[in-house]
């Protein structure tokens, strides 16, 4: 049922979406437009020169090794993250979506992380994985396996992808949830009928129907890695040790705000913020084209 | 092709019992319809066979093989569901052909046999389509293609046809019967309606609360049902119902209405004066200028007849079913023809049968 109204002259609707267009020109187009014309700029550290560089900055980063390795960083974390936190959620709701008692507090249970501030969350992977006061850290180093996320880089990367992937499970779960009860029950008799064991059923039927659930999952978790992990990297490795787990985000925090490069991390922002449009654009691209039953 | 027994089938869920020992055997070939209000456990009857629910009693043998602890897969048995069930994902092609792909079946073998299927059905031009194309007649027979191509033992169908318009239904009931006969798989068939009922099965289990009232053809079933249910579930308009006594020492009943009537198939077994329902169906009533004088209250003229609603004296309803047309309004006189009473026992419903001459 779609009902449109109609307003007579143009004041009363052009107020009624004033706000909301406020809010979004204040905080989103004003400090993005600033972001983009900043990166066309340079500054001294003390910010009392700026001058126009054009395209100067951009050259720059990109002929950075080390922003390339930073890159390089980013796709394992934010592969990593994502995969972790899309088998883990799918398999934990597959395992709900049955009858089981007290289902309904198990869910409750497994949605409960994502309420769980991300520095909060990283103090308690600090717990686990820190080699001398961690849980987890001191077993293994006892066990005689050298642990310690803050000397050996592969080691930190596993940590903070572990430590946001499991942020990320809570959301994953729900939507896996959502989607494996929209799948009418009927088709998964009619399967079993038809001589399906569960596991080929799964993987013939389930995991088909679910795929648009699945790639929407996708795009949001890699977006979830790209963006929205700063606090986990921060709290957890401040990017260490020796850069092994400084993501694109984490390094235009760092040029930013800690070197006071202010033309090349907008440069960086400027990057992300084509990095999101374009996840974006995909997302809306392919998610119209749903299963429809 | 099977034969399929069910001996002492229980259900409950939870603490409230559904099924309460259906017994049912069918023979190679046959196809039965299990129809019954909804509740009455049809369904539940039906998903026992198939495999999707555990009995809490009794045994489902397919073939002379029981196969109560089995699963769905290993039951070898097809299944239409009122929904169709079709995997959204796969094209008609690639759903009839899914069960035969489980079997490991080489591809030429599993196209050539859901060629048979499709020609069979009239949906060879369907066959690269995905569900969501095609129309509710369209996806019935696909769902009914993809469980001939299986081959199996047992069809069962739980309400195919309540998702069609009434037309389509129509068409599609006399295309199942035919389907069926021609490959003599033996079916169940669950259905809430009385006329898909009455059409399409050799014979018919009405089921209700959880038991199987009557077990018999469907001409049985109309002319002798076994209980005041059967009675009023079968037959439209349903049967009338009337209070009376057994009398003249069984040989007549004494209806509330004032009219003794005398049995036309012989005395019945009781005690002089023991409460009895008289069952007459709407249709057999005859006006009459000798008859009971009815009250009535609707006429319903449907063309070919009329359908008229009225009272009889003492106040009981009665419903007549009269060729062509009929009086408007008024008082009309009806007679009961002796031959056409049914006699069940007034506590439990049963029917009253003549006793057998000593």
């Amino acid at each position: 049922m779609e009902r449109k109204t109609v307003f007579e002259g143009k004041l009363l609707p052009c107020l009624l979406v004033a706000p909301q267009l406020l809010v979004t020109i204040l905080f989103f187009f004003w400090p993005a437009g600033q972001a983009v014309w900043f990166a066309f700029l340079r500054q001294d550290a003390f910010g009392i020169r700026t001058s126009f560089v054009g395209l100067e900055n951009f050259q720059d980063l990109f002929a950075d090794p080390l922003y390339l390795e930073t890159l390089r960083n980013t796709l394992v974390f934010a592969a990593g993250v994502s995969l972790i936190a899309l088998t883990v959620a799918l398999l934990l709701a597959v395992m709900a979506d049955r009858q089981i008692r007290g289902a309904g507090l198990y869910r409750i249970l497994l949605v409960w992380p994502y309420a769980i501030a991300p520095a909060v969350a990283a103090v308690l992977w600090i717990f686990l994985f820190h080699p001398q006061i961690g849980l987890l850290g001191r077993a293994l180093n006892e066990a005689g396996l050298p642990f310690d996320y803050k000397l050996n880089g592969t080691q930190a990367m596993l940590v903070v992808i572990l430590a946001a992937a499991w942020k990320q499970v809570s959301y994953n779960f729900i939507f896996f949830l959502a989607g494996l009860q929209s799948i009418p029950k009927s088709v998964l008799e009619a399967a079993a009928i038809d001589g399906a064991r569960p596991a080929y059923r799964f993987w013939t039927v389930t995991f088909p129907l679910l795929s648009p659930t699945t790639f929407f999952l996708l795009v949001v978790n890699l977006v979830y890695a790209f963006f929205e992990t700063f606090g986990v990297i921060d709290a957890l490795t401040k990017g260490g040790p020796a850069r092994a787990t400084e993501t694109l985000i984490y390094r235009a925090y760092i040029d930013g705000r800690v070197n006071l490069d202010l033309g090349m991390s907008s440069a960086q922002s400027v990057v992300l913020m084509l990095v999101v449009i374009l996840l974006t654009a995909v997302q809306f691209r392919f998610i119209e084209r749903r299963v429809h039953y | 092709m099977a034969t399929l027994d069910l001996a002492g089938i229980r259900k409950s869920f939870g603490p409230v019992e559904v099924l309460h020992g259906v017994d049912l055997a069918v023979r190679d070939g046959e196809m039965i319809v299990i129809v019954g209000a909804s509740g009455c456990g049809k369904s539940t009857l039906l998903r026992i066979v198939a495999g999707l629910e555990r009995p809490s009693g009794g045994r489902v043998v397919i073939g002379g093989r029981d196969v109560t602890a089995l699963e769905p897969a290993e039951r070898d048995i097809a299944m239409v569901f009122q929904n169709y069930a079709l995997y959204p994902h796969m094209t008609v092609a690639q759903n009839m052909g899914y069960g035969l792909r489980i079997r490991g079946l080489p591809r030429a073998e599993i196209a050539r046999r859901v060629g048979e299927a499709a020609a069979l059905l009239g949906i060879e031009a369907l066959l690269d389509r995905r569900p969501r194309q095609l129309s509710g007649g369209q996806r019935q027979r696909v769902a009914m293609g993809r469980a001939i191509v299986r081959e199996p033992k047992l069809f069962l169908f739980d309400e195919p046809l309540s998702n069609l318009d009434a037309k389509l239904r129509v068409q599609m009931r006399a295309e199942i019967r035919r389907l069926q006969k021609r490959l003599g798989v033996t079916s169940l068939f669950v259905t809430h309606d009385q006329v898909e009922a009455m059409t399409l099965g050799d014979r018919l289990v009405v089921m209700h609360q959880g038991h199987a009232a009557q077990v018999a053809t469907p001409m049985e079933v109309f002319e002798r049902p076994a209980d005041t249910y059967v009675a009023g579930f079968i037959g439209s308009p349903a049967m009338n119902v009337l209070a009376g006594r057994l009398a003249e020492g069984g040989r007549a009943v004494a209806l509330a209405a004032g009219p003794v009537i005398r049995f036309a198939d012989g005395p019945r077994p009781g005690a002089e004066g023991e409460p009895l329902t008289i069952g007459i169906r709407p249709e057999h009533l005859r006006p009459d200028p000798a008859g009971l004088p009815l009250a009535l209250e609707l006429v319903e003229p449907l063309g070919s007849e009329t359908v008229l609603h009225g009272r009889l004296p003492g106040g009981e309803a009665l419903v007549v079913k009269l060729a062509g047309a009929a009086p408007r309004e008024g008082v009309l006189p009806i007679a009961l023809p002796p031959e056409a009473l049914h006699v069940f026992q007034a506590g439990s419903g049963k029917r009253l049968d003549p006793a057998p001459p000593a």
